[in-house]
């Protein structure tokens, strides 16, 4: 199982990390917190841990350590509009709930 | 549901935990909104896409109110309650406001502050600034998806505490948390990430729609100081519409703009402001004005023609220049960068002009209608602590010492001229007569000695100080000043715990210039200062001995003789008349150091007096 971005999802990150000048990929990993458990963290990559998992979509790295890798296996992240509002959106299959902010979820 | 943005790495913020700030640049003109995301700033644009919200607030009859473009559009119809370029009044009575009579407002003297009346009755400034900022708050909330914690709001470098106030005044009032101001050149600087830079000195020259603004500012250790400041209020990208519009005219034969009808003139200035938006990347551009009976009137400018056309507006905006680097005493090789700001910047001539002047290319990746808000966005992500704690806090400088009147009209200085802010200083000082229990505190700003070549920006009073003898109170007096430049002093009672507090908020502050020409006075008169400061003193010192001998006198007359009496009643005339006629400071001194001599015996006579009625009728074990 892997973790994919949709095309939009990738030219975004592609374009944010051509505007911040430098950063490998992107970082997805899933923290305990938030009111559901668990959170999404997405960060900009300058360097990887020995035991982090790669992953290529449309070009772009995407990055996952294993313990977040277990939670997030099969997600897709797709970078959608809604409104004046723009931003990542995860489809996570792992997820039974997600709270009503989107930030966090459980397992 | 919200959407996540990339953070930088081991920052991603814990849900619900990302503080949601901005950065205003609130323009005479226009105003627009900008925020961090994805650790890059952007300025908000609304639902039609503009990012800039002209500055125009109209007050409609009942209370509707319409912020905008769609204000802006009405100005002509109902120019009354169609308020324009309100920052110009911020903080300002209406004696400040000299362009008063020329429009077309009815402005109301209020205390402090102008007042404009409108259908929706009487406002001040500060509550037409608050329309705009709750249009910007509104499009930062519905664009973030939730309640905007804090913002910086950026202003002139020359605004003082009055217009400063007044701005903050307009943030609360629309219901924003003000993190804090921000000098407009110093945001410009921020945003091109010149405050990285170990140290420098640059110029920031901003064009808006109606104002022309020089900057020139020095950086050191993080801080930014302003070294001098320029410009021209009624100078920006209108008037080369106009020059334009006049053109057209002068092509066609007809009279002028002013005597085309107001349609007419509104649709030529639009076909203006379009051509020279156009050339500023083409060579020709084609203006038509659509005739009463239908037939259009059409003409083709060259860049050429309208670098003829806008060359004594530049030239204009070149010796303001000129003349803050003068103020500043720098040559054009001191400058080590230049930046340009505001949408009038985009036209080649006023590029060129800068260009030829510093020899030197001039900053220009950024939107120069934006950069000024995007500086105060990243200013506001740090302040709301979103990016990491090593992030830099940019600090600004006070212009003025800042001290209070002490007697004999001296100043005594708390916070010296550029220390950075924010800053907190105290200190002690005491009571000067027997038994005094209230104090009268003034704060004074300026580089001078004397209250009296000072500018005074408040008075208050520490009353309920329980009688102590002179010199035994110890009252201290704190001064802080917060990051944006603004002023509160306490005095403070340390035996009793009494306090008073002032927050200084001065009808009208200084000006820029004001600023300088006292600085220049301060540094002409020095020495003079010193004089008057000693000559001060010394009169202090020699009523303090006056009152202490008379009170001595008052309590044990009994332990002089006759002789004795009178010797001291001289030398205390001989002091007493000195003072009167304002001798000069070796007589003074001379004199009470005398007084001082032929009361020295009496002093040691009352002092032994006190001893022995201390020990009277005790034996020594009891003292023991």
């Amino acid at each position: 199982m892997s973790v994919s971005l949709t095309p939009a999802a990738a030219r975004h990150v592609e374009k944010s990390l051509a505007k911040r000048g430098s950063g490998i990929g992107l970082r997805l990993a899933v923290k305990t917190s938030g009111c559901n458990g668990f959170a999404y963290a997405l960060e900009f990559v300058d360097s990887t841990n020995a035991d982090d998992e790669c992953f290529e979509t449309h070009g772009v790295k995407v990055i996952v350590d294993p313990r977040s890798l277990g939670m997030l296996a099969g997600t897709e992240l797709d970078f959608v509009r809604e409104g004046l509002n723009e931003g990542f959106k995860f489809t996570n299959p792992n997820a039974k709930a997600n709270c009503g902010c989107g930030e966090s979820f459980a397992v | 549901m919200a959407l996540l943005q990339i953070a930088e790495p081991g920052q991603s913020a814990a849900p619900h935990q990302h503080r949601l700030a901005a950065g205003i640049d609130l323009g005479t003109t226009n105003s627009l909104i900008a925020t961090v995301q994805s650790a890059v700033a952007r300025a908000l644009p609304d639902e039609e896409g503009a990012l800039l919200l002209p500055s125009v607030v109209r007050y409609l009859p009942g209370n509707g109110i319409v912020v905008g473009r769609e204000a802006q559009d009405s100005q002509a119809e109902d120019p009354e309650n169609t308020i324009v370029s309100v920052k110009r009044f911020m903080g300002r009575s209406l004696t400040d406001v000299k362009e008063a009579a020329g429009l077309p407002y009815r402005f109301v003297d209020a205390p402090g502050m102008v007042g404009i009346t409108t259908v929706a009755g009487e406002r001040s400034p500060v509550q037409v600034s608050a329309e705009i900022l709750t249009a910007l708050r509104e499009r930062a909330e519905v664009s973030l998806g939730g309640p905007l914690a804090g913002v910086v709001i950026t202003v002139p470098a020359y605004f003082d505490d009055a217009q400063r106030q007044a701005t903050k005044d307009a943030a609360r009032l629309a219901g924003l948390t003000v993190l804090r101001l921000l000098n407009e050149p110093t945001a410009a600087a921020i945003a091109y990430g010149l405050d990285k830079a170990a140290e420098g000195t640059f110029a920031i020259y901003d064009l808006g729609g109606g104002t022309f603004d020089i900057s020139i500012l020095h950086l050191t250790k993080g801080v930014f100081e302003v070294l001098a400041t320029g410009g021209d209020s009624a100078l920006g990208g209108d008037d080369f519409d106009h020059a334009t519009a006049e053109w057209f005219c002068a092509q066609h034969g007809l009279q002028g703009l002013a005597a085309l009808p107001p349609g007419a003139q509104r649709s030529l200035l639009a076909a203006a402001r379009k051509a020279k938006e156009t050339l500023s990347s083409h060579e020709t551009a084609a203006m038509s004005l659509p005739g009463a009976d239908g037939a259009a009137q059409h003409a083709i400018l060259s860049s050429t023609q309208f670098a003829e056309l806008g060359a004594p507006l530049i030239a204009r905006t070149l010796s303001a220049t000129k003349r803050a680097l003068r103020d500043a005493k720098l040559t054009i090789n001191d400058i080590t960068g230049v930046v340009l700001v505001g949408g009038s910047t985009r036209m080649p001539i006023a590029r060129d002009a800068v260009r030829a002047l510093f020899e030197r290319d001039p900053l220009v990746d950024i939107d120069p209608d934006q950069v000024v808000a995007i500086g105060a966005a990243l200013q506001a992500n740090v302040l709301a602590g979103n990016s990491g704690g090593d992030e830099w806090l940019l600090l600004d400088v006070c212009p003025l010492s800042l001290g209070i009147e002490t007697m004999g009209g001296l100043v005594e200085k708390i916070i010296p001229r550029n220390s950075t802010l924010p800053i907190a200083r105290a200190q002690e000082f005491t009571t000067f007569k027997d038994g005094q229990t209230a104090m009268s505190l003034h704060v004074v700003q300026g580089e001078r000695e004397s209250v009296a070549h000072c500018r005074s920006l408040a008075r208050f009073e520490l009353r309920g100080i329980p009688p102590a003898v002179a010199g035994s109170v110890h009252i201290r007096v704190s001064f802080q000043i917060d990051a944006d430049g603004l002023l509160s002093v306490t005095a403070r009672d340390q035996a009793s715990g009494i306090e008073a507090h002032i927050e200084v908020k001065p009808t009208y502050g200084l000006a820029d210039a004001q600023i300088s020409a006292m600085l220049q006075d301060a540094i002409g008169s020095s020495k003079a200062d010193m004089l008057l400061r000693s000559l001060r003193e010394a009169q202090v010192d020699a009523r303090r001995m006056l009152d202490a001998t008379e009170a001595a006198l008052g309590q044990d007359a009994a332990l002089l003789s006759a002789q004795e009496i009178s010797t001291i009643h001289q030398a205390m005339f001989r002091v007493g008349d000195m003072l009167e006629t304002e001798a000069p400071l070796d007589e003074l001194r001379l004199a009470t150091a005398v007084l001082g001599a032929v009361t020295d015996t009496f002093a040691a006579r009352r002092m032994n007096a006190s001893i022995s009625q201390a020990l009277a009728g005790r034996t020594m074990d009891s003292l023991v």
